[in-house]
Parts: C-alpha cells; sequence; structure tokens
C-alpha cells in the first residue's frame, strides 16, 4: 500500500468522499443494478424458452438483444451528464422531425402508421422519444427555479403535447400516453404546485366523455369495452383477456411447472412470447414466480429511487426519477393489461418480453440512469 | 440562464424533490400492492374456477363414428361395403376467407362447379359448430400429398380418411337396399338427444331400401375420445377413448344370380319381379325395372343427375315391387277359383257355355270375354288354362262379393305383407264396406264380376301377388315375406298363426293341376314358354287394363299410345310337385301376360332351381366326402 493511499484512508481525510470512486465507478457501472438486470434478463431468457414453445431460436435472438443492450447501456453510461444535458435538446428536435416524417412517408401495420423505412430497416421514431422526453424536460426545468412558474409549465406542457400529437396520430394512443407521462412525471418532481396538479386532473375528468365519443378510435373503445366485459365476445376481442385470465389462475400457488403450462404450450394464450409473456410465468411458475419478478423489479425500483434521491444534480436527479418511474409504469402497465387489470396496449414486459427494439430503449435509458449514479460525486 | 442559476435555492430544490420522489414511492408501493393482490385473487381465490376452464379448453370429447354393418346376400356376395375414402373438407370457423382458400385448393385438387355448389348447399345445412364439410371425396394419393405440402396456406382444411358407403352391386339392389346419404336438415331437427349424441360421430343415415329399415342395426354405436386440442383446434393426443362398437352385419335371403337373372330378363323394359323361396318366405329376388346407381346418392348427389331421376317419365326410383299397384288380372283366377271350390259354389267338372261375353240377369250391360267369340264349353280346369273370363264372372257371382273378400283377403290381398322394407303400400281388395267408405256407393253385383278376374277396383303389387302365389303354392299356408336372414320378424303374429285355409287335398291338386297346364298343355296360355321346359312349373296370365275399354269398343293395341297399352303380369311355382319358389312378374304395358311376363317367370324360376340342384349335387358329393364339407358349404349365417 502506498503511503497516497494510506493517507486517503485516513479518518476525517477525503475518504468519505472518495470512497464512490471505485474500479466500478471509474467504467460507470452501478453494480447493485447491473446485478439485478442480469438475473432479471436471466429470468426472462428461462421464461422465453417456455413461451416460445422451447424453441431455442428465440432464445439466441433475445441473447444477441440482450448483449447488445448491455453494449449500448455501458456506452451511454460514459457520457458526460454535462454534455448530454447540453445537447439533448438536438434529440427532441431530431425525434419530432422524423414523427412527422411518419406521418408523411410512414409504413403502416394493422392500420397505424408507425415506422420509417431506412431501406429495409424498420425504425420507430418514437422511440427516440422515449428517451428525448425525459432528458429534454429534466434539462429545461433543471434550469429555471424551481418549483417551476406558470410560464415555464406552460412551455414545458408544449414540449410534451408537441410529440404525443404527432405518436396520437399514428394512431398510436398507448405509446403517446406513455410518453407523455415520462414528461410530465418530471414536471411533477419538479415540484408542480398540487393547485395546478388537482385542477389538471379535474379537467381530465371532465374531459373524458367528450373524448370517449370524439377522440378515440372504434379499435380503443373495443379495448376499453373488452376489458370491462372480455366474456361478451369470447372468440373475438375478449380471447386474450380471457385466456390470459385462465393461464394465470390455472398456475395456481406453483404453477404447472417449466414448460408444462397448458394454456401456453397449446398456444391457448396469443403474444405469449411478447406482451403475454407474464402469463407464461404466472401458469408455470404460479404465484411464486410472479412475486419472484415483481420482487426483482421492486429491488431495481429501489435502486432507481436511491439513485434519483442521492444524485447532487437537479438534472440527474429529475432524469433517475423519470426513467424509473418510467420503468415502473411498463410493469404496471404491462402486468395490469395481462392480468385483465388495464386495456389492452401494446407495452411489453421490461426485460423479459421478446424484442429488440424495446429492449434497446430500455438499456439506454439504464444507460443514463448509471450515468447519473456514477458521476454523482463530480459535480459542485 | 446563468442569472437564474445563481438564484437557485438547490437544498430547497433537493428537499421538494425528495418530497415529490417519496409521494412517487408510495405511489408505486400502493400499485405494486394492487398487483399482488390481483394475482393472489387469480391464482389463490379463483384457482378452481380456472384451473377447470383451461382444462375445458384443453380436453375436447370427440366422437368416434361406428363402422357401418355390411350387407350381404345369401351366398356371402356383398351388396354395400365401406371403402376407405380420402375427404377434403373445410372447417368453416376456421378459415379466413372461403374464396380464397378455395381458389388455392383449386391449383391443387381437381374439382369443378358441381362439387364446389354441392359444397356450398352442404354448408347451408344446419351443422354443428366446427363441422368439417366435405368438399371432395376421393382423393387421390398424389392431391392428398400436394394438400399436406401446402398445408401452411390452408387453415381449416382437412383431408381425413373416411369410411363411405358403397354399393358394388350398382343398380341390382338400388330399390330394396337402397342407400345411405348425408344427414339432412330435416333428419337432424327430427333427432332426440338420444339419438343426436348416437349420431355424433356419422354423417350419413340409411334413406331408402333396408339401409333405412335397418338403421338401427346398422348403424352401430358411437364412441368418443378424450382428446387434447390446441387453440386451433389440433388435435395432439388422444387421453382416453370409448371406442365405437361396429354396426350388426346384414344377410340376406336375395340371390344375386337370381337377381341379375330377372333384371336382365327384363332388359330395360318398365317392370318389377319378386321371387319368394317358399320354405323361408325369404325373398330371393326383387327388382324394378328401370333402375339407377344408388352410389350417386351417397356423396350427395348433383343437381343434373337427380333432375335426370326424378324428370324421367320411367320413374326409376319408384319401387315398382312394393309401391307399384296394378290391376292383377287374371293372374288372381286359380284363387278366385279355389274359392269357388272350397265354398262348394260350383262343381269343377259341370261345364258352362261361353258365348264370349256374360250378362246379369236383369242388366243389359255384357261383360265381356277378353276372346272374341268365347271359348265356347269351359270347366274350371280349362278356364284356368285358357283363362276365360266368362267362368269367372259366373264363379265370382255365385261366390258373391262377400265371401270372394274374405276368402282373397287371407291371401294377403289388400293388406300390408309386413315386408322389411319401408314405404309399401297394400293395394285395393274391395268389399262392400270398403267401397261405402272410399267410393260412397253401395256394392252392385257388376262389381262382383270385375273383382272375379281381378279387374275393376282391385290392386296389388307385384310382392303380393307373389305372396299370394306362394301361398296357393304352400297350400294356403301363409308365408311371412323377409329379405333379411337375421333379424326376428316385426310382426307378432307369425306366419303359422296365418295358417288359416282348410282346403280339401284334391282342391289344391285340381288348382294346381289346371295351373300347370297353363304352361304344359297345348292349349295353355303359356305353352309356348313352358313346352320346353325340364320341370313342371305352375303358372297363371294376366292382363291388366290401363285404359278402360267402352261397351262397344274393341281393344286395338295399335290405336292405342304405347304408355297406355296393357300391362302384361304372370305368376308361377316350381317345381309342381314340391314347390319351392313362387314368382309374380309385372311388365308395365307388355300388353301380352303369357308372351311377355312368362318368359321373365321362367327365366327366374329355372335360375333358381338350378342353383339348387347345384347345391344338392355338393351335398351329396360332400356328404360322401365329410372333410370336404365346410369349404364348400359358405357359412351364410356367419
Amino acid at each position: 500500500m502506498s503511503t497516497a493511499d494510506f493517507l486517503r484512508r485516513l479518518p476525517g481525510s477525503s475518504w468519505d468522499v472518495q470512497r464512490q470512486d471505485t474500479f466500478w465507478s471509474r467504467i460507470h457501472i452501478d453494480l447493485p443494478l447491473l446485478v439485478l438486470l442480469l438475473a432479471l434478463t436471466g429470468f426472462g431468457l428461462v421464461v422465453l424458452y417456455s413461451a416460445g414453445g422451447a424453441d431455442i431460436h428465440y432464445i439466441k435472438r433475445q441473447a444477441v438483444f440482450f448483449a447488445v443492450g448491455y453494449c449500448v447501456m455501458f456506452t451511454i453510461a460514459q457520457f458526460n451528464l454535462s454534455f448530454l444535458e447540453r445537447w439533448c435538446w438536438l434529440l427532441y428536435v431530431a425525434g419530432v422531425g422524423l414523427l412527422a416524417a411518419v406521418l408523411v412517408v410512414g409504413v403502416g401495420a394493422k392500420g397505424a402508421q408507425r415506422w420509417l423505412d431506412l431501406g429495409g430497416f424498420r425504425f420507430q421514431p418514437s422511440e427516440i422519444l422515449k428517451l428525448a422526453m425525459p432528458l429534454t424536460i429534466s434539462m429545461y426545468l433543471s434550469r429555471r427555479m424551481l418549483p417551476p412558474r406558470f410560464k415555464h409549465i406552460f412551455f414545458t406542457l408544449v414540449l410534451v403535447i408537441i410529440p404525443s400529437v404527432l405518436i396520437l396520430k399514428q394512431p398510436d394512443l398507448g405509446t403517446s400516453l406513455l410518453i407523455a407521462m415520462s414528461g410530465l412525471i418530471v414536471l411533477f418532481l419538479s415540484g408542480l404546485p398540487w393547485r395546478y396538479i388537482i385542477s389538471a386532473l379535474g379537467l381530465v375528468l371532465a374531459s373524458a366523455w367528450p373524448a370517449w365519443h370524439f377522440v378515440l378510435h372504434d379499435y380503443q373503445r373495443t379495448r376499453i369495452l373488452t376489458l370491462l366485459n372480455p366474456e361478451a365476445d369470447k372468440l373475438g376481442a375478449g380471447w386474450n383477456i380471457i385466456q390470459s385470465k385462465t393461464a394465470i389462475g390455472s398456475g395456481g400457488i406453483t404453477g404447472k411447472g417449466w414448460l408444462n403450462g397448458t394454456q401456453s404450450q397449446l398456444d391457448f394464450l396469443p403474444e405469449s412470447h411478447t406482451d403475454f409473456i407474464i402469463a407464461v410465468l404466472a401458469e408455470e411458475f404460479g404465484l411464486e414466480g410472479v412475486l419472484c419478478l415483481l420482487g426483482l423489479y421492486i429491488l431495481v425500483l429501489t435502486r432507481g429511487v436511491m439513485i434519483a434521491a442521492t444524485s447532487q444534480k437537479t438534472f440527474g436527479r429529475l432524469l433517475a426519477g423519470s426513467i424509473t418511474f418510467t420503468l415502473f409504469v411498463y410493469i404496471f402497465v404491462n402486468i395490469g393489461m395481462v392480468s385483465g387489470l388495464l386495456p389492452v396496449v401494446g407495452v411489453p414486459l421490461p426485460f423479459v418480453s421478446y424484442g429488440g427494439t424495446s429492449l434497446l430503449t430500455l438499456m439506454m435509458g439504464f444507460g443514463l440512469l448509471m450515468a447519473v449514479a456514477t458521476q454523482r460525486r463530480k459535480e459542485p | 440562464m446563468s442569472e437564474q442559476q445563481t438564484l437557485k435555492d438547490h437544498f430547497r430544490e433537493a428537499r421538494i424533490f425528495r418530497n415529490r420522489l417519496f409521494v412517487i414511492a408510495l405511489f408505486m408501493i400502493v400499485l405494486l400492492s394492487i398487483l399482488v393482490v390481483r394475482f393472489y385473487s387469480l391464482q389463490v381465490v379463483h384457482y378452481n374456477d380456472y384451473v377447470t376452464q383451461s382444462e375445458r379448453n384443453r380436453v375436447h370429447v370427440r366422437p368416434l363414428a361406428p363402422t357401418r354393418g355390411l350387407i350381404y346376400d345369401r351366398n356371402g356376395i356383398l351388396l354395400a361395403d365401406n371403402r376407405a375414402s380420402y375427404t377434403l373438407s373445410i372447417v368453416k370457423e376456421r378459415v379466413g376467407n372461403l374464396d380464397e382458400t378455395l381458389q388455392v385448393l383449386s391449383e391443387l385438387v381437381e374439382f369443378d362447379e358441381g362439387d364446389v355448389e354441392k359444397f356450398h348447399s352442404r354448408l347451408k345445412q344446419r351443422r354443428r359448430p366446427f363441422e368439417a364439410v366435405p368438399l371432395r371425396y376421393q382423393l387421390t394419393p398424389e392431391e392428398i400429398a400436394r394438400v399436406a405440402v401446402n398445408e401452411y396456406r390452408l387453415e381449416g382444411v382437412e383431408v381425413d380418411a373416411q369410411l363411405v358407403r358403397h354399393y358394388p352391386m350398382a343398380d341390382l339392389y338400388a330399390h330394396t337396399v337402397g342407400y345411405v346419404g348425408r344427414i339432412n336438415e330435416r333428419e337432424l331437427r327430427s333427432f332426440s338427444e338420444e339419438e343426436y349424441k348416437r349420431y355424433s360421430g356419422t354423417y350419413t343415415i340409411g334413406k331408402i331400401g333396408l339401409e333405412r329399415q335397418y338403421e338401427d342395426l346398422l348403424l352401430g354405436k358411437v364412441g368418443f375420445e378424450n382428446v387434447e386440442t390446441n387453440a386451433r383446434g389440433r388435435v395432439l393426443r388422444v387421453l382416453e377413448q370409448t371406442p365405437p362398437e361396429p354396426g350388426e352385419n346384414l344377410h340376406l335371403y336375395f340371390d344375386s344370380q337370381v337377381q341379375r337373372a330377372g333384371l336382365e330378363a327384363l332388359n330395360g323394359r318398365r317392370g318389377a319381379i319378386v321371387a319368394i323361396e317358399i320354405e323361408t318366405g325369404g325373398i330371393l329376388a326383387m327388382v324394378s325395372s328401370p333402375s339407377y346407381d344408388p352410389n350417386l346418392f351417397v356423396t350427395g348427389i348433383s343437381h343434373s343427375d337427380y333432375n335426370r331421376l326424378t324428370g324421367s317419365r320411367d320413374l326409376p326410383l319408384f319401387n315398382r315391387a312394393i309401391q307399384g299397384e296394378y290391376p292383377p288380372g287374371s293372374t288372381i283366377k286359380p284363387m278366385v277359383a279355389l274359392g269357388g271350390l272350397y265354398h262348394r259354389v260350383v262343381d269343377p267338372n259341370v261345364a258352362i257355355y261361353d258365348p264370349g261375353f256374360y250378362q246379369l240377369d236383369n242388366e243389359e250391360r255384357k261383360y265381356r270375354d277378353w276372346k272374341k267369340g268365347g271359348h265356347g264349353r269351359v270347366d274350371m280346369n280349362s278356364a284356368i288354362r285358357e283363362s276365360c273370363d266368362t267362368y269367372y264372372y259366373d264363379l265370382a257371382y255365385r261366390s258373391g262379393i262377400d265371401r270372394l273378400h274374405e276368402f282373397g283377403s287371407q291371401f294377403g290381398l289388400g293388406d300390408y305383407t309386413g315386408i322389411d322394407l319401408p314405404s309399401e303400400r297394400k293395394g285395393i281388395w274391395p268389399s262392400r264396406t270398403w267401397k261405402r267408405q272410399n267410393r260412397g256407393l253401395p256394392w252392385f253385383p257388376g262389381d262382383t264380376l270385375n273383382v272375379g278376374i281381378g279387374q275393376g277396383d282391385v290392386l296389388a303389387t307385384p310382392l303380393q301377388l307373389a305372396e299370394m302365389t306362394a301361398t296357393l303354392a304352400n297350400r294356403g299356408k301363409r308365408i311371412q315375406p323377409r329379405i333379411a336372414q337375421n333379424v326376428d320378424p316385426v310382426v307378432a303374429d307369425s306366419a303359422d298363426s296365418k295358417m288359416l285355409l282348410d282346403v280339401a287335398d284334391g282342391h289344391w291338386n285340381y288348382i294346381f293341376n289346371a295351373m300347370s297346364e297353363v304352361m304344359h298343355h297345348p292349349r295353355g296360355t303359356a305353352y309356348r314358354v313352358g313346352r320346353d321346359m325340364s320341370f313342371k312349373m305352375a303358372g297363371k296370365s294376366g292382363t291388366a287394363q290401363v285404359v278402360g275399354i267402352a261397351q262397344d269398343e274393341e281393344y286395338d293395341s295399335d290405336a292405342l299410345s304405347e304408355r297406355n297399352r296393357d300391362h302384361a303380369l304372370f305368376v308361377g311355382f316350381a317345381p309342381l310337385n314340391n314347390p319351392k319358389i313362387a314368382v309374380a312378374v309385372i311388365v308395365e304395358n307388355g300388353e301380352g301376360g303369357s308372351s311377355e311376363a312368362a318368359p321373365v317367370v321362367r327365366k327366374v324360376v329355372e335360375t333358381y332351381l338350378a342353383i339348387e340342384e347345384e347345391k344338392a349335387r355338393q351335398q351329396i358329393s360332400s356328404d360322401k366326402n365329410p372333410t370336404e364339407k365346410q369349404q364348400e358349404l359358405p357359412g351364410v349365417n356367419g
């Protein structure tokens, strides 16, 4: 041990400050978060193997997605927060531009126009906003006096509404709401006065009736009606909910055993390897499996909250809070949807559902979270 | 901007942020708790409900169709069997776009407009949900392979092996064996709960003939299996099985050689043949001509074929043998004569003079004999031999309608024979009561005269005439005509209890002799047919008017259109001394009973007796050589 090291470890010296400067923090990795993510992705692969019909093909591809995802996460984590704060508006502007482009030259599927075709590579610009929105709003508000004043609140709302409306036009209600939410939560965390919150909620409730009749599309209304009464159309719209509830319920406490879920293995469960994968888990591993997964999620969320709480810079705090809460919303909406509490909206279960695009966005978010976590001591 | 930053109160911001974060964390905890409660509710509280539902999802009960019983003739020749056939069917509920699927299929499998039309009409019929509707039968192995390869774009299309009823004899037994056809809407509606279950695996039902008569026996018992299916209804494995029980086989009295000989002897003319084995009452042959191919109906007949059959003036679908009601004409004369002897109203040896007509005492009207100028002096024997009408006008008049009616009824006239076939008709054997009820008129003496020669209101089916002849040959012992051997008679009072006539042997012999002279006496009406026969046969010709001939008109064959000419009839039994077979034949518009119908009777009788003789010879040789016995007598009941 060198003298310098010794001195550094003396009581009352700068050890308390320096102890964060470990190997992991130097490479900008939050170790607890990494361990939790590895556990989640591992668990996800096990469930996916069964949900994909015991086909190794899905596992291979998903493992590749994970590998790419972790690389992206490590890369993003290296970015200097100040740098991100300075330039994130570019991402926002680019995202909004592409969203506008989608409406003009986008590629459609199932009555919605969501993709841009970049020479064989299909790309959904709304994914950009999933990151750009929390970044930009955090940047904007962190540079204002907090709690925000009316003028800043108004401008924030404009920033939130522009991309949301563009996505709504595609139409993609689910994503639009999620992205708007990721911006609004920053506003809330920054200290938005309660009186505004309460009046906004009142306004939303009052406008619910006209929205139902004049704004929502038929398929969106069907989804909500199906949720309220799935038995009405057993083979049609209600099929997904009935089958997923049956899968979950028949799993019981201990489950039917891995690869033995009849609902999942006999194809009664739709989208079993993507949006409805938690039903496979619930059927084969029972309530125990579900609680395990929820436990892992709770630990991840807790870690996220801790990072947000201990970050010293307003921008980092707001960003970490928004990312953590967004993750929670994904988890809640997906599980709520599959278990029949919420309407069926296309939201994947983070780290478990099969699919590359959403995973990549998610990993980028965690990259940001790690950047916040490891740079908190470097700010004045 | 930098100005603002200097004014920022970092501690206050951090405090506000922590408060808000606390609210958020609380919010997350609440919502996550809701999720946990939700899963607890689904997986613990309602566990049993969902387990039941998932089992119901997965396990389906599938009916297993029983194999329909086969039908054999008396020598074990197959008259109806089941052929494995690969059927292309479509489950409409699983097909996205039916037209598109049909389009794809048309590239793989040959089928024409007619098939598609039939498919659509089957589709319209009421059926069980998810029941496959056949599009084409009898796929070739090549077609099966082509469909299999393209399975991925043919959701809802199935190729399955089915047993399809087949009638190898084609038109030979169309009217008697009948056919099965697809269960139609009306039948499905009329099913009871129990029947609905019995037919759950079966698509066809006996429509006419024996197939309908013995439907219950032939059908068998449906089996069931529990299968595990996936969401698309594809069966993955069988969990439990109750095998079906095949239907009973039917063994008939028919002899296909006799049947074939009869059909060929009719040679396409409209007519019918019924041949009864006297010892058993078994029907040896029952022909209705023209016939048709019952195989057309099994998988659904095309419109053009159906129109051709129903539109034909020859009525091929009509079973003349049991549904055709014809005036029996002179064929009933031996029976009438026997009645006269029995009631002792005439002395057979006392001759009367026939001037060619008969007149009642107080009537102007002349009842003509068929022979212009009359037969001169005739006794009973020559009156049968030469079919003298005048003698029978007199005899009928002396007997009176009441005795005539009662006597004739004992031969089965005017009543159902009770044969094991559906849709039998019973003809008319008139009486005073009958006339009052049906015509609203009293009985006139002239009516009696017409009954005496089998004209007027008298109608009988060929089967009734054959039964009458068989009863005659059996010396008054009524026999119960039957087609199936292994089935208990449906009629409660057995043939023995119908043994009724206490006629003296001498009277029987007298009638038999007279009937034999019809064939073998040079003046017999059928001498030309009977003269070179190797055995003795009893017979009687008949000619039945189709249109009434006015008093002063004469029957002129050339002036009448072909369809208005007289029907030719002939009944007979053989051998004379030990009757084994009784036959009745009608040739519609054939004019001469002896010339047209008698050769057909002879052919049938000869064919049957030759077979019997052959059997007897084999019996003798195998008696000498007992080891061969087993092989040479195929077990008919087996």
